[in-house]
């Protein structure tokens, strides 16, 4: 067997049968596959389960046959995985062709909206800021990973340009400035481990179900209109985002190195907006216009699964209480 | 040697973008760098960043009382 490097993560502890059975297969055994007709689609047990399917395209897991990313018999498990969830989205998210409505909503400040990043700004603790960051670490220590898949997805125009913002994304070249290289920065400044998969048991399956979604979308030819909708609300939305989070670490009296990553974040993603909304939406819908419901999905369910996870945080912070799954007596 | 015109594509929105890296003298003489495939300069005069596009420029909405805010 070809095990992963000794940098890629341990398994996570399981969240139910469906994971318990990815995860025995991971480790070599043969597991007997849990029944998933009433698996919750958005619950800790699936959403674990499919993350570690995923992962096996990206790092891998100590100990872990790399042969598995193919295994005939975990794709049956994960397309399974993928239908329940995707129908999930499909049942909870209007349908639209209206891509150009879509960005214009995104683009619009909303002044009075009160979301994780005006929290942190105005009156979050650091201990909420940590552990903000360190779910999001799911996401930004593999950050523009999952939406390099649909690079060979794309042709012409579109494709020149969205290289254009990850070539960005991966520092212009320069190891030390790649995005994920600040993040993992900003953690250690912060007192966080910068440890790829340190966070993975903490995180709740609201956080494993957004980066799910960008690799469902990455991951399937079919669904490229999906992640370009997905990747055009990061890219709208981060720059304001950003700048709160900035003002957040300033308050909080953060160091220069943890204010970084949202600075860079601030100017970066004013490029990045506009490159995605001229230079990759518009010709690719000229080129491909049955792309428009795809994309308008991906922007739809981007806001959803970002949405619950904000009211995941809320719901725990407003009661005084930790984010992190520990807290419900796990190690 | 010819050189392909730079590109520049005047958004009309908000920034100018222009493709390359670029050398950009304030009116102070202070002298800013990015090294960006493409850089947005803020022509808005709203960003906090300048010459750089901080998306200062877009609309804002307070939700409760139904009123554009462009301040």
């Amino acid at each position: 067997m070809t095990a992963t490097t000794s940098k890629a993560p341990t398994l996570p502890a399981s969240r139910g049968p469906i994971s318990e059975a990815v995860l025995s297969a991971l480790r070599g055994e043969a597991p007997e596959l849990p029944v998933l007709a009433d698996a919750s689609p958005y619950g800790e047990d699936l959403q674990l389960a499919l993350y570690c399917c995923y992962e096996l395209h990206y790092r891998g897991f100590q100990e872990v046959d790399t042969g598995l990313e193919w295994d005939p018999a975990l794709l049956v498990v994960r397309a399974e995985l993928e239908r329940i969830f995707l129908n999930a989205l499909r049942a909870d998210v209007p349908a639209g062709s209206d891509v150009e409505g879509e960005l214009e909503e995104l683009l619009v400040e909303h002044v009075d909206a009160f979301g994780v990043s005006h929290h942190l700004r105005r009156d979050g603790r650091l201990w909420q800021l940590r552990e903000y960051v360190a779910h999001r670490s799911l996401y930004h220590l593999k950050e523009a990973d999952p939406q390099s898949f649909v690079i060979p997805r794309l042709d012409g125009p579109p494709k020149a340009a969205l290289v254009t913002v990850q070539h960005d994304e991966y520092g212009a070249g320069d190891p030390e400035r790649t995005h994920s290289k600040l993040f993992a920065d900003m953690m250690t400044e912060l007192g966080l481990s910068n440890a790829y998969g340190t966070y993975v048991d903490s995180a709740p399956a609201e956080m494993l179900a957004e980066v799910n979604f960008m690799s469902l979308c990455g991951l399937h030819r079919a669904l490229r209109g999906a992640l370009i909708g997905q990747f055009a609300t990061v890219e709208l939305t981060s720059s304001p985002g950003s700048d709160r989070l900035v003002k957040a670490m300033r308050r909080l009296g953060c160091g220069p190195v943890a204010i970084d990553f949202y600075a860079e974040h601030v100017e970066a993603d004013a490029v990045h907006e506009q490159l995605i909304r001229r230079e990759v939406i518009t010709p690719l819908l000229r080129a491909e216009p049955e792309l428009a419901p795809d994309i308008v999905f991906g922007i739809r369910s981007s806001v959803f699964l970002a949405d619950r996870l904000e009211k995941y945080l809320f719901h725990h912070w407003n009661r005084g209480e930790s984010s992190f799954r520990e807290r419900a007596g796990r190690a | 040697m010819a050189e392909n015109p730079r590109r520049v594509i005047v958004t009309g929105e908000g920034p100018i973008l222009v493709y390359g890296p670029v050398d950009v003298e304030m009116p102070d003489g202070t002298r800013v760098l990015s090294e960006r495939a493409v850089t947005a300069l803020c022509t808005c005069g709203r960003s906090r960043r300048r010459p750089f596009c901080d998306t200062s420029h877009r609309r804002r909405v307070r939700d409760t009382e139904g009123k554009e805010n462009r301040s």
